[in-house]
């Protein structure tokens, strides 16, 4: 228990403590009360990359999710061959260092020497630009998209195995096709791992950093310094030397995925019962 | 997105924390940085025959040379080099430690844009009271005007870093374009370059800093940031900057240049390759040129800058100093080695021998140094036409007390002009509306 309270709680509390001064170049720390967060609610940079993850979050993870999903019932149904080899291969992209996926991407997506400049130039055009103000976040999603449908699909696929044989068999004696059994057996069997698989997925949406911040280099004017509520912390404290500003951002970051996680976790468990 | 995710949340306020707790010590340094009780130039030689312990971090190549060198004149003395890779973890790492106040060390490196950063909450020891102002006649007269801030000295010039035109001369002949002397002349080559070979560019710049922008500013006789004690004061859109705004504006416009990551492979292949034609940079750049892109080997050419109405005019370009911390150890043989490094003939014999580009007049003036011919740039005498850039050099530049935050922001706001092909001007008014936001909250009187 003292253990739990100095790991996961003397950080949250001493960064709200942070939160509730103001460090200045000139003229040293001060005590500001809330004066931090009335920035931030009025901050265009904190809610303009706030935003951006909201839009990733409803369109990449419902994406993701429905991609993993039909992994693990095709891995499932015992139709496929080279089962195994599916899921690990599947799965591999997760354990791929994230730096390291990332920096291969933003390879990929290189319009000179990487495989996109390579399609363009075979059809002529510029079929493909992920390096731009319209596709930037849609590369990124898809980044993302890449790591981690391996690992919920492995969420899923456990739930799946844990579904007792007999209602397999009860089914088919029932009579009921293969569509039948998804709908009626393995969904309702998968609604708890889906809503774990969604929690994470919202918490990870809300704390995107690493893809943006690597592309960011090779992209630096299409990703800004604030192109994530994570990012635009880092910066704040790292290069701008406002680290009661940063603490204050995560909080509210923290609060609101908390908040939003609540919700879902509410809404999936109430159908449970 | 991880499977860690929660530990993620905590890693994070952890960090933060961290860095809190580190910032929240940082007050201690004060604001004036009074002088130093210091030392006179017998008492420092004679700490340092007698000797001790240093710490020195830098990023140069050639500081184990320079220390072996240094404890061979002094053999109780002992350097403890640490490396710190370069600027921005440099930076980063030197701010901790005056935060934490531990570990901070006796010499450091800093780059001339970030001296003001360290020395306005006075984190620099004022080196006038260890004698070391009258060394002023030794260097040129903007990089001493790097460190001589305000009333005080707070460090020596290590190297410099006049501009120059670096050239593709097979490119030029190829296409048959002109070395240009004027800006204006150089648009007109860039134009005919994208004429005749579509797939190359006159000028590379991606956006992500404005290393290359500053000092283009500077060398247009922009004057956008002055620093008088706590009060700044913000114009970039004085006449220099418009001018170079106009100039930089036709190359964004009809396309003119591209933005390859600057220091990529990818970067490299291309002025290896001649896709990138041309660059403006300092005069520190032939040894990375001949490190970096061995393909250009013979081609490339170096000029004096262009400018404005042909008559020769230059800015700086990089370099660094060297400086004392306010919270340094030992002061004496802190000042003993930093003049040392600094000044000494044989210092900066070895600081040059591996390609290091000097800020002394003397070195600088050496017919040794000007008659090297550069087997890499076809036997040129590139010496020549770098060091006579820094006699050109405009005076009263100076740089933001919080300069690599500004330079954080640059392609939030000025690159976006690059990007949409969008007035310069405009986004130079949003880098400043930022800086001046930026300046108050830290306490500054911010004009602009």
């Amino acid at each position: 228990m003292v253990a739990f309270a100095f790991a996961f709680l003397a950080p949250v509390l001493y960064s709200l403590y942070l939160s509730l001064f103001r460090n200045q170049l000139m003229g040293g720390n001060q005590f500001v009360g809330l004066a931090n967060y009335s920035a931030a609610f009025t901050d265009p940079k904190f809610w303009d990359g706030t935003g951006r993850v909201l839009l990733f979050l409803v369109v990449q993870v419902p994406i993701m999710l429905a991609v993993a999903l039909a992994a693990a019932l095709v891995i499932d149904s015992g139709r496929l061959f080279g089962k195994r080899f599916t899921r690990i291969a599947l799965f591999v992209p997760y354990a791929v260092p994230g730096v390291v996926a990332v920096l291969m991407w933003g390879f990929l997506y290189g319009d000179r020497i990487g495989l996109v400049g390579w399609i363009n130039e075979a059809a002529g055009s510029q079929v493909l630009t992920p390096f731009s103000r319209e596709w930037m976040l849609v590369a990124i999603g898809n980044i993302v998209t890449w790591e981690f449908v391996g690992y919920n699909m492995l969420i899923l696929y456990s739930a799946l195995r844990t579904v007792p044989g007999e209602l397999y068999e009860a089914a088919a004696i029932d009579g009921a096709g293969q569509w039948r059994v998804i709908r009626a057996v393995k969904l309702p069997a998968l609604r708890g791992a889906l809503v774990i698989a969604t929690i994470f997925s919202i918490i990870g949406s809300f704390q995107l950093f690493n893809e943006p911040n690597i592309l960011k280099v090779l992209a630096p004017t299409l990703i800004s310094s604030s192109y994530t509520p994570n990012m635009y912390a880092y910066n704040l404290s790292f290069l701008g030397q406002q680290v009661n500003y940063a603490a204050t951002v995560a909080i509210i970051m923290g609060v609101l995925t908390a908040a939003i996680a609540y919700v879902v976790q509410l809404r999936g468990t109430r159908r449970d019962s | 997105m991880s499977i860690t995710r929660n530990g993620r949340i905590a890693a994070g306020a952890m960090a933060a924390v961290l860095a809190g707790s580190l910032a929240a010590c940082s007050g201690g340094g004060g604001g004036g940085g009074e002088p130093d009780e210091g030392a006179t130039a017998e008492e420092i030689e004679a700490a340092l025959e007698e000797g001790g312990i240093i710490d020195y971090w830098t990023w140069t190549p050639q500081a184990e040379k320079q220390i072996e060198a240094f404890e061979k004149a002094y053999p109780n003395m002992t350097v403890n080099l640490t490396d710190t890779q370069g600027a921005e973890e440099h930076n980063t790492g030197l701010q901790n430690a005056i935060a934490a106040d531990k570990g901070i060390p006796d010499v450091a490196q800093l780059e001339y844009q970030s001296v003001p950063q360290f020395q306005l909450p006075g984190q620099l020891t004022d080196v006038t009271g260890y004698g070391l102002g009258e060394l002023e006649d030794l260097y040129t007269p903007s990089t001493w005007g790097s460190v001589a801030l305000g009333d005080g000295l707070w460090g020596l010039p290590q190297d410099s870093g006049p501009m120059a035109l670096f050239y593709n001369a097979e490119v030029f002949e190829e296409n048959d374009l002109v070395v240009p002397k004027t800006w204006d002349e150089y648009v007109e080559q860039a134009r005919k370059l994208k004429k005749s070979d579509p797939d190359k560019v006159l000028f590379n710049d991606d956006g992500n800093g404005p290393g290359t922008v500053t000092s283009m500013i500077w060398q247009a006789g922009g004057k956008p940031f002055q620093v008088e004690g706590d009060t700044v004061t913000i114009d970039l859109a004085d006449e220099g900057t418009t001018r170079w705004a106009e100039t930089y504006q036709q190359l964004i416009d009809e396309e003119l240049m591209s933005d390859i990551t600057g220091w990529s492979d990818e970067w490299y292949q291309a002025l290896g390759d001649g896709t990138i034609a041309s660059m403006v940079v300092g005069a520190w750049m032939p040894g990375i040129f001949e490190d970096g892109v061995p393909d250009g080997d013979g081609a490339w050419r170096i000029a004096p800058m262009p400018t404005y109405d042909g008559t020769p005019v230059n800015a700086e370009n990089g370099g660094s100093a060297d400086v004392i911390p306010a919270g340094a150890d030992d002061k004496v043989l802190a000042a003993g080695f930093l003049k040392w490094l600094n000044s000494d003939p044989e210092s900066i014999r070895v600081f040059m021998e591996t390609g290091g580009f000097p800020a002394t007049v003397a070195e600088l003036g050496s017919e040794e140094f000007l008659g090297y011919e550069s087997e890499y740039f076809g036997g040129q005498k590139i010496n020549e036409v770098l060091a006579a850039g820094a006699d050109d050099v405009v005076e009263g530049w100076s740089y933001l007390p919080w300069q690599s935050y500004a330079n954080s922001i640059f392609s939030d706001t000025v690159g976006q002009a690059y990007l949409d092909r969008t007035s310069l001007l405009d986004g130079l008014s949003e880098w400043q509306a930022e800086n001046v936001r930026y300046g108050e909250e830290q306490g500054f009187t911010v004009d602009g």
